[in-house]
């Protein structure tokens, strides 16, 4: 066993932990100040620290943009008194937001951040787990992720966020469907006929340095955005947590820092999901399609590409948002209807006419 | 009214209609426009409000140009006030002061800020235009007592006001020149 080799894994895997947890909090405050701005508002501007805040123009600024809020809330949740209602199951109770908060973490470990040009010309993709079924473990994962919802519904004991973790299940079955088969399409056209390459992501990145697949097959991509908000539990899909008809819905009981451990769940899985997108839509760490990656060699390049994929994960962010905001939420059997009687048609259609388009263009020779 | 009703006939939705799409695309443009508009919030605390003219705030004393107190403590502002929030201790003007002439002026002039309804009843009746309700809108305090202002906060409170008439000014004068009336 390399030891320097699994060093240098395991920091990159703190490193990566690091950066998406820091995101979520930022993509917290970003939810507030766009969303203030959609209304007209300016969002958190006052919330400021004594001393830093204090600085001539960086606290200032850093004041304004709402920063410092992050803090203040992250401490509040720290902070506050952790109330356990008498009626809960106590150990489901506890262990709902240890297995909410899991499931978006894990699938880090197979998303290719960025790639590394050798001074040989070669270019290697940089992820911490490069297997085969990188895929696979991403949809295992995320699709775990209801569990804390459901747990957390039925540990309460009580009747709004038992109906919120009802409705959390059954919708995420319904668009994990569509989200199978909306991925299916881009691993077919990736993988050329013999290719031992499998679901792993980091092939696709590499598929995709002349072509995106977001126009080679923008209604793959299209269906597959659906399918993620609904994942995600975000508007105008977000069913098990509908203030206006379930209070809170399944994190209603909650309080504290459990509360801010779901907060968290929920933005990290918006951003793994946002990256997910990059990386199978977005061309992942590419620079832009049909132009040749400027990436500089060794590890100035890493970096840099590196930069470019969050800079790309953060649009989606702020596409994610901007749709909250902007769209009301479906009621129940609409976001039903949608994921049964017309994504799904439309995702077996769309796969099975792409079958049909690759079987046709693909050599007869290839096959 | 039937000949006032108009029907209008709901069309079926299109197939682009029908996979909210388009929708969602036009709601999108206005909340990007919404975004990129200049914001409506006053920042409170530190960007007062306009205050338009005849506002009714806080009621204040004032003084005339020349710093002397307009007040001569006729109570008709005590005997009008709805809530009996004033209360005024008459007093004499002593021998020598450059404001004898006028008739009396207020030991002590009360106004109990959590009594006050400001319904402006007392600036109206004022004959000596002494008492206004001007545009402080912000009062708070520690205690029910702190909040009864006396004379010299009222005093501090209200300023002076532009003069119109200069009633006991004229008055004085017209004495002087031995004219009963002025």
């Amino acid at each position: 066993m390399d030891w320097i080799q699994l060093a240098i894994e395991a920091g990159f895997g703190l490193a990566f932990i690091i950066v998406v947890m820091s995101m979520a909090g930022l993509t917290v405050v970003a939810e507030r100040k766009f969303c203030g701005f959609i209304q007209g508002r300016l969002g958190p501007n006052r919330t400021t620290i004594p001393i830093l805040g204090s600085i001539p123009f960086f606290g200032r600024l850093i004041t304004r943009m709402g920063l410092f809020q992050l803090v203040a809330d992250g401490s509040k949740f720290l902070f506050k008194e952790e109330i356990v209602p008498g009626h809960v199951n106590k150990f489901y109770y506890n262990l709902a937001p240890i297995v909410a908060l899991i499931p978006p973490l894990v699938p880090l470990v197979v998303l290719p951040f960025g790639q590394m040009t050798l001074a040989d010309g070669t270019i290697r993709q940089l992820i911490i787990a490069n297997v085969d079924i990188g895929m696979l473990v991403i949809l295992a994962f995320s699709s775990l992720g209801v569990y804390g919802t459901v747990l957390a519904g039925w540990a309460a004991n009580s009747k709004y966020p038992f109906m919120g973790g009802i409705r959390a299940s059954a919708q995420m079955i319904s668009y994990e469907l569509t989200m199978g088969l909306s991925i299916l399409p881009v691993f077919l056209w990736a993988n050329v006929p013999g290719s031992t390459e499998g679901l792993s992501i980091a092939n696709i990145v590499v598929f995709q340095q002349t072509h995106w697949f977001v126009y080679l097959q923008p209604l793959t991509a299209l269906l597959f955005l659906v399918a993620l908000f609904a994942e995600t539990n975000r508007a105008p899909f977000d069913m098990a947590e509908s203030e206006t008809d379930l209070v809170g819905g399944f994190h209603t009981e909650y309080g504290a820092f459990k509360f801010g451990i779901f907060f968290v769940s929920e933005y990290a899985h918006v951003i793994v999901g946002s990256g997910l997108f990059v990386l199978l839509f977005l061309g992942g760490s590419n620079f832009l399609p049909m132009l040749p990656n400027p990436w500089p060699i060794g590890i100035p390049g890493a970096i840099l590409s590196t930069l470019w994929f969050i800079a790309k994960t953060s649009a989606l962010v702020f596409f994610f948002i901007w749709i909250r905001w902007t769209l009301p939420r479906f009621r129940y059997d609409q976001v039903m209807n949608l994921g049964w009687k017309m994504l799904l048609p439309v995702a077996i259609a769309n796969l099975v006419f792409v079958m049909v388009l690759l079987a046709k263009i693909t050599p007869v020779a290839a096959q | 009214m039937p000949g006032k009703v108009k029907e209008i006939e709901r069309k079926p939705l299109s197939l682009a209609e029908k996979t909210f799409l388009p929708q969602i695309v036009s709601g999108l443009k206005v909340t990007c426009a919404n975004m990129l508009r200049k914001k409506v919030t006053r920042e409170y605390p530190d960007v007062l409000p306009p205050i338009p003219p005849g506002y009714r705030g806080m009621p204040t004393l004032v003084k005339d140009p020349d710093g002397r107190e307009k007040c001569v403590s006729c109570q008709l502002c005590e005997f009008v006030c709805p809530p009996k929030a004033i209360r005024i201790t008459p007093g004499a003007i002593p021998e020598g002061s450059p404001n004898a002439h006028v008739e009396k002026a207020p030991q002590e002039f009360e106004i109990d800020m959590l009594r006050c309804i400001y319904c402006g009843m007392c600036q109206e009746v004022c004959p000596e235009e002494a008492i206004f309700l001007q545009n402080k809108f912000t009062l708070n305090g520690l205690s029910r007592q702190e909040l009864v202002f006396n004379k010299e906060r009222l005093y501090e409170a209200g300023g002076t006001l532009q003069d119109q008439h200069f009633k006991w000014k004229k008055k004085k004068e017209a004495e002087e020149h031995g004219n009963a009336q002025h």
